[in-house]
């Protein structure tokens, strides 16, 4: 038994059973990680230190009887762009380079006060605005099932890191995407909650209307207990949800039969490759075996998410970066005036993706442009949502692939970014309806490089997102580990 | 060519809640710099604004105060621009969607009511500080710049006027009559000199007749009424001097300089007012349903022009009513008890607003601590009334009174003050007078009639002051004409 290939499930039951310390579990994800980091980049920070001590007292507290639920002693990963008191949070970015915030995201609080051990901080697309996490500023990070191409993004880092066993589970941050598009590369479970569940404060903010931190996990039932942990309302987000939450786990076990599932028709044909849709189509073919009724549904505003997507997105990221600007925290330029100094720092702190959307949105938001782009975007975002309430009144859930192709190879796409957004066709419309989807990995293609396949459901409909990914995960069998990788670069 | 000036002001006023607009960091005013400061005051990475329902529930009672409309479904905006003391570089303000619109406030200027309408009243977040270090603490000559977030996330009101206010003087009655609104709401220090209440002036001129408004100039940094006051006069002959000379007024804003007294143009760089206004996605839309309007509407105070109202129905003057009505709460109570007590109105009001407010004012005391009941108000007033102490000498027992030294009656005999208006007590002392100075009466006899002063001065010697110089007079004049 490979202990960093365990599940959270699984390793709880060792925890528990006292086959296994937090302590042991620790160090062994730490030495896989060692071995495969060189190769891999998947983290900017290993907190050794911190993640030892929070090991040791979650074997006291296991000792003394004080279980503190499913992710107590389980080694956990954080995208570097949720703030870690004392801890360096950059985003990926120069203009953070150093910087250490003096209070936690609230899932960072919720995550240690489950007794979650942390072991770092992971790399990113700067300020999470990627599809590949080519875009950090500390360098790519790679695929563990193939080192010379990219883990996705803008959570790679999260990725690579648990598909290689360098943490057990990690959490990302999706705003178009970013949590499941890179699990669906890396062969591993992503998912994306319903918007307002999980809460952003101490989440460095890309696009607020958008944004939403998400579990990356090994199994279904993993991502169900992780985000157990960390959802709920939290008071100091005020776009956080305050009514209900409901039961995650209940259906899990409940098989399709019976259940409406929806294959979005634009989501299919050019630019997806054969692989992809192949096991896609192999696997909804499947679901209607296992009882299932399924039918093809057409969302025309598929088509025009993309557009609305990088018009929303880049405007509210312009606002929200705007407070990089060295005066208070962070890189500093040295300037003659404010201004120049504000003005040299962003141009010396920030990477050119960045660069480029922060320019996008500022134009899209100007006097004169504003109802032709913002607004338009916004009129396009309401008719996506009447889109989904018509399917949804048809059927439970709707699925497609999660991403047009496999992980392609590092380098392919920095220079195009048009081809760069297309990874996202398939995950923006939930983040713009802000209704939860998850991917779950199906098979690998001849390559060997995974396949995910995405499940949606309506907001707050998580209890049947996670029984259609149930019943897909339990279909595809599919327990595949990338070998890890132990050469020298 | 006659001119008219149009003009309009913008109030920001900082409400005194006791937690900041967005976060729960205190509104403390001199506190030691960057001490009360969080995450989301302080523009970190992750933090997130979360709206103070109080601030909410204030700006409903300013507007309400104000007659405004208040909107049943209100949005925050996000203001974007660039500036050190912004922590975000975009400040959460309100765009097309304030809390409140459409309202009055009526203003007494030379004795007349003047309504000046009320556009709107919008909810935003207060700066940080900025000190400029160097000459003239002005950015242009400064060498570093201390910032200083305590205010930063304040909340702040902005209150906008519209162009209905015709003068200078106008003007400043209207910022004294917001400014004490405010402070009586209770929402408010409204200090000026301590920038919880901030004023900045549009100013236009036109012909008179015109109906298009002229080029308008923000005028900003007037920190007294006094300096509203003459900042609007000048830029009023400014623009009227330029417009004269063949020119045109630059649409512009302008800082005024009280000790030049002048105003001075602000060198912006162009393109900086496009804010790029976008609806602030941190936070919800704000429902402000009507029964919690008028649950706030419940809770106000009486208001200054209702106020003014009843004390004119109880018989005084405008002027009087006015200034009475802008008197601290705790005096207008003691009118109110005098009243009831039976007081007639004038009297009650002048000793109030005359005597008292100078003797608060001299003392430096607390109005609300002021030992000085209607009841013995009214009693000091009937003693005037009825001549039992003379007007010059009801000030010195007013003074007793609010010494703590007892009732009026009390006063007036143990510092021996009681006017002696028996007739038959100053009969006599009358009749030794006219005996002792046969010359004066000479003198009247012929005709100096003028000459009964001196003789009522004698009367008031011979009775150290206590006699009633009104009664004296009488009888005086009664035995020399008798």
């Amino acid at each position: 038994m490979s202990i960093p290939n365990l599940t959270v499930v699984e390793a709880g039951e060792l925890l528990r059973s006292g086959e296994i310390s937090a302590v042991e579990l620790l160090d062994a994800v730490l030495d896989r990680a060692h071995r495969t980091e060189a190769q891999l980049h998947a983290y900017l920070t290993i907190d050794r230190e911190g993640a030892h001590a929070a090991a040791a007292e979650a074997d006291s507290e296991m000792a003394a009887g004080d279980d503190r639920g499913p992710l107590h002693g389980i080694p956990v990963a954080l995208k570097d762009n949720m703030c870690t008191r004392g801890v360096e949070t950059t985003a990926a970015s120069q203009i953070l380079a150093g910087y250490r915030p003096p209070y936690d995201a609230t899932v960072v609080a919720k995550l240690r006060a489950a007794g979650a051990v942390i072991v770092g901080k992971t790399n990113l697309d700067e300020f999470a605005m990627g599809s590949s996490t080519e875009n950090s500023a500390y360098g790519s990070s790679y695929n563990p099932w193939d080192i010379s191409r990219v883990p996705g993004g803008s959570s790679g880092g999260s990725a690579a890191a648990v598909a290689a066993g360098s943490a057990l589970v990690a959490l990302g941050s999706d705003t178009g995407g970013s949590i499941r598009q890179p699990a669906a590369l890396t062969g591993i479970v992503g998912l994306k909650p319903t918007y307002g569940t999980v809460s952003r404060y101490g989440l460095i903010a890309f696009a607020s209307s958008l944004d939403q931190i998400g579990p990356l996990s090994h199994s279904v039932t993993d991502a169900a207990l992780t985000l157990g942990v960390i959802w709920g309302h939290d008071p100091r987000d005020a776009t956080s949800y305050a009514g209900e939450y409901p039961d995650l786990t209940a259906d899990l076990d409940e098989g399709v039969a019976g259940m409406r599932i929806g294959v979005v028709t634009e989501l299919s044909g050019e630019g997806y490759e054969p692989a992809v849709e192949q096991a896609v189509s192999a696997m909804v073919g499947r679901l209607g075996d296992a009882g299932a009724e399924v039918v093809e549904l057409s969302l025309p505003t598929f088509d025009i998410a993309l557009s609305a997507y990088y018009l929303i997105a880049p405007a509210e990221a312009s606002a929200n970066l705007a407070r990089f600007d060295g005066i208070r925290y962070g890189h500093r330029a040295p300037g003659a005036s404010t201004e120049a100094l504000m003005a040299r720092t962003r141009a010396e702190g920030f990477g050119p993706e960045v660069t480029r959307r922060v320019l996008l949105g500022t134009y899209a938001l100007s006097a004169g442009y504003y109802d032709a782009f913002y607004g338009q975007a916004q009129k396009v975002r309401a008719a996506i949502r009447d889109d989904f309430a018509r399917a949804y009144s048809q059927v439970d859930a709707l699925v497609s692939p999660t991403s047009p192709t496999v992980a392609f190879r590092a380098g392919d796409r920095v220079d195009d970014p048009l081809s760069m957004y297309l990874s996202d066709i398939c995950t923006i419309p939930s983040n713009l309806s802000g209704d939860p989807a998850i991917s779950v990995p199906i098979g690998l293609d001849d390559q060997g490089l995974p396949i995910g396949f995405q499940v949606m459901a309506p907001a707050l409909g998580e209890p049947t997102m996670f029984r259609v990914a149930a019943e897909v995960e339990r279909l595809a069998g599919f327990t595949a580990r990338p070998e890890p990788a132990e050469v020298a670069r | 060519m006659s001119w008219e000036p149009v003009i309009g002001i913008e109030v920001h006023v900082e409400l005194a809640t006791e937690s900041k607009m967005f976060c729960g960091c205190a509104v403390e005013f001199g506190a030691e710099p960057n001490t009360n400061i969080c995450p989301v005051c302080l523009g970190l990475p992750g933090a997130l604004p979360v709206t103070n329902r109080r601030a909410i529930e204030w700006i409903m009672a300013i507007g309400l105060a104000l007659d405004c409309e208040v909107t049943e479904r209100s949005v925050f905006h996000r203001k974007n621009y660039f500036y050190a003391d912004l922590p975000k570089n975009y400040q959460i303000s309100q765009f097309d969607v304030p809390v409140c619109h459409d309202g009055f406030l009526d203003v007494v200027v030379d004795g007349t009511i003047r309504r000046v309408g009320i556009e709107r009243a919008h909810m935003e977040e207060d700066t940080g500080k900025s000190t400029h270090v160097g000459v003239g603490g002005r950015i242009h000559a400064a060498e570093s710049t201390l910032l200083d977030f305590n205010r930063s996330g304040t909340p702040l009101v902005e209150i906008v006027s519209r162009p209905d206010i015709r003068s200078a003087v106008e003007a400043r009655a209207y910022a004294q009559e917001l400014r004490a609104l405010v402070s009586e709401l209770g929402v408010s220090d409204a200090r000026l000199e301590e920038g919880s209440i901030r004023f900045d002036a549009n100013v236009s001129v036109r012909p008179v007749g015109q109906t298009v408004l002229g080029v308008k100039v923000e005028i900003k940094n007037m920190n007294s009424f006094r300096s509203l006051e003459r900042a609007v006069d000048f830029e009023i002959a400014r623009q009227i001097e330029v417009l004269e000379g063949g020119g045109t007024v630059v649409q512009e804003t302008r800082h005024w300089d009280e000790e030049a007294g002048v105003t001075h143009s602000m060198r912006t760089k162009e393109g900086s007012s496009d804010y790029r206004y976008f609806t602030e996605p941190d936070l919800v839309p704000m429902v402000l349903d009507r029964s919690w309007v008028e649950e706030v509407r419940a809770g106000l105070p009486e208001l200054p022009a209702r106020r003014r109202e009843r004390y004119v129905a109880a018989g005084l003057d405008e002027g009087l009513a006015t200034v009475l009505s802008q008197s601290p709460a705790a005096l207008r109570a003691v009118f109110d008890e005098a009243v009831a007590a039976g007081a007639p109105a004038r009297p009650a009001a002048n000793w109030l607003t005359g005597e008292v407010t100078a003797w608060v004012r001299r003392e430096e005391a607390d109005p609300a601590s002021v030992g000085l009941t209607g009841e013995q108000l009214a009693e000091l007033v009937a003693m005037v009334e009825e001549g039992s102490v003379s007007s010059s000498a009801a000030k010195e027992v007013l003074e007793g009174v609010l010494a703590g030294e007892g009732n009026p009656g009390e006063v007036a005999v143990s510092r021996d003050l009681v006017q002696i208006s028996d007739t038959s007590a100053l009969a006599s002392v009358v009749e030794e007078v006219i005996g002792d100075n046969p010359d004066a009466v000479e003198s009247y006899r012929s005709g100096e009639s003028k000459v009964v002063g001196f003789l009522v001065g004698q009367v008031m010697r011979a009775t150290q002051g206590k006699a009633d110089p009104k009664l004296v007079n009488q009888l005086l004049t009664e035995k020399l004409s008798g």
